[in-house]
């Protein structure tokens, strides 16, 4: 078949123009700092700070989606009721809506003087300016991972294995349990890390609701980017070395777990 | 589905009404207050001090600018990483070649990287402090806090979006197709044009879309990389950063609009093309994909 070498040349060069040349110069830079200082700069109390604020919001915003993700998508495969399809749609919005946009309208839905905010308020719970409110716009941005992994596979889930379950008498709940939910695993699996992926590297909808109060609601990535207008090069560079490297860990869990995933539809 | 259910068939796992009508309020519940009130809080916001001072604001040179930026970015944008991705899913879905695993794995780095760290990244590399920095400014090229910069940031972040929505669909439909068009003495670009775009044509455009509605909403990378010059280099997601930051929430909430009917937009095509089969071959993951496919 013809265009190898030029289909092949065109994809070479462009991820090493686009993709492997800024990488690399990050880790260049990073690395260029040396053991000692790059440690004092990461282990900073400041940047340790951020990393737990960010990766406890990114928790708690990625169980959020376990429970909310697996209940839209089991309502939107197995029941009907109006406005279903709609339902399914805006389920997109997410993904289609720029993060600067949807950091300026949750900090403006739930502020102390909206309805929202001040219905919250009155039973003491403040979402803006604190880790609740980066949590949300976590959740926010990382809302249609768990959905749309998890949906296809139950729409294909076969009906006779509940109907095997409901002759032998299992109840609703334990036949959920112990036939449906193992079977959703890999996918809910592989869902839930790259919502928890994308809500680590989560910087547009995040910095508008978080305060951004330097050891309390300053995440990561917000840190690196103060280091930059700084002009604190070796600080931006070994921090956003450390989200980097974060964020291999979490292609690599995720392409491991959705390997799992197929390979065990596959064998259906 | 109930609904769909022959009469007599006991009812499946999760139907009884209780549970029925409370995880359906749950969710309806839920998604009003997560996903479709902020939704409504942009028009609202946008049009709280009436029509004519929405107009004004739009209407504002540096607005308008950043909207052109926009456009201007989305339009260099796209068509490249169109080709790229068409380059790509060609060679990876047509050719056995080693190293094919690792390149889907780079291909989709962009996918989990934040994009603050993407700009940094360039920064590192175009940059004054940077690789090529010095090189660059020596022969006054200007590539950061200019619409070069801008735009290969957008790059950076959207490289996967189009390759992922093909090679998934390519690697199904196989090889046969284009094999028997090559023997039969059609040249490449024909084989390309006349048997395997029509196969892939609403996936491509699929791909596009959702690229492009990614491109003109990027912040992240591009704040970075862009030096947000007020009517030069202020994009639109990053003027409604700016606006909102000079407390002109109306301002901001009008720009943001104008990103939201994109969205929306997106929103519809996105439907409107899963309708002709685009979107279903696509998983989290190419290179676990491949793994599940071959």
């Amino acid at each position: 078949m013809p265009g190898f070498p030029l289909s092949l040349g065109i994809t070479l060069f462009y991820v090493t123009l686009i993709i492997a040349l800024p990488i690399g110069a990050l880790i260049f830079k990073a690395a260029s700092l040396g053991p000692e200082e790059y440690w004092r700069i990461v282990s900073s109390p400041r940047a340790v700070a951020s990393y737990r604020v960010t990766i406890l919001s990114a928790l708690g915003a990625t169980l959020t989606n376990l429970v909310f993700g697996l209940a839209l998508a089991w309502v939107l495969v197995r029941y009907d009721f109006p406005g279903k399809r709609f339902v399914d749609a805006i389920v997109d919005l997410p993904f289609a809506l720029p993060t600067s946009v949807a950091g300026i309208a949750l900090t403006a839905l739930f502020a102390q003087n909206s309805w929202l905010g001040s219905a919250l308020a009155s039973i003491g719970v403040t979402v803006v300016y604190t880790p609740l409110g980066i949590m949300i716009a976590m959740f926010f941005t990382s809302l249609p991972f768990v959905v749309r992994t998890v949906q296809p596979v139950l729409e294909d889930l076969d009906p006779a294995l509940e109907e095997a379950a409901q002759s032998l008498g299992g109840s609703d709940w334990s036949i959920f349990r112990m036939v449906i939910l193992p079977l959703l695993t890999p996918a809910l699996l592989a869902g839930l890390s790259l919502s928890f992926a994308r809500s680590l590297g989560e910087f547009g909808a995040v910095i508008f609701i978080a305060g951004n109060r330097p050891n309390s609601t300053e995440i990561t990535s917000l840190l690196a980017f103060i280091r930059l207008e700084e002009y604190n090069y070796q600080a931006a560079a070994a921090i956003a070395s450390t989200m980097l490297f974060a964020a291999f860990v979490m292609l690599a869990v995720t392409n491991f777990l959705q390997a799992r995933a197929l390979r065990y539809t596959a064998r259906d | 589905m109930k609904s769909h259910r022959i009469a007599g068939q006991p009812p499946r796992v999760g139907d009884s009404a209780v549970v029925r009508r409370l995880l359906i309020a749950l969710v309806l519940i839920f998604g009003t207050l997560l996903v479709l009130a902020p939704l409504l809080v942009i028009f609202a916001q946008a049009f709280s001090l009436g029509l004519e001072h929405f107009t004004t604001t739009i209407a504002n040179p540096d607005t308008r600018h950043a909207i052109y930026l926009t456009v201007v970015t989305a339009l260099l944008a796209v068509p490249i990483n169109t080709m790229f991705g068409i380059a790509a899913a060609w060679a990876i879905t047509k050719f056995d070649f080693p190293g094919k695993r690792f390149l889907l794995i780079v291909i989709e780095i962009p996918f989990s990287v934040s994009p603050i760290v993407a700009g940094v990244a360039y920064l590192f590399v175009y940059g004054l402090q940077g690789l090529f920095g010095p090189a660059l400014q020596a022969a006054d090229i200007k590539i950061l806090f200019a619409l070069p910069g801008i735009v290969l940031a957008s790059m950076f972040v959207t490289a996967p979006f189009v390759a992922r929505e093909l090679i998934p669909l390519m690697q199904a439909q196989g090889r046969e197709l284009e094999e028997a068009a090559t023997s039969l003495g059609a040249s490449g670009w024909r084989t390309f044009l006349t048997v395997t775009l029509p196969n892939i044509r609403w996936a491509l455009l699929y791909g596009v879309v959702l690229c492009n509605a990614r491109v003109m909403g990027e912040f992240g990378a591009v704040s970075v990389v862009s030096g947000k010059i007020r009517g030069q280099t202020n994009t639109l997601p990053l003027h409604v950063e700016l606006l909102y930051h000079d407390y002109n929430t109306v301002g901001a909430f009008a720009a943001a609009s104008i990103l939201t009917v994109l969205a929306l937009f997106t929103i519809i095509a996105k439907v409107l093309l899963e309708r002709q089969g685009a979107g279903r071959a696509g998983r989290p993951t190419l290179a676990a994909n491949k793994g599940g496919t071959q």
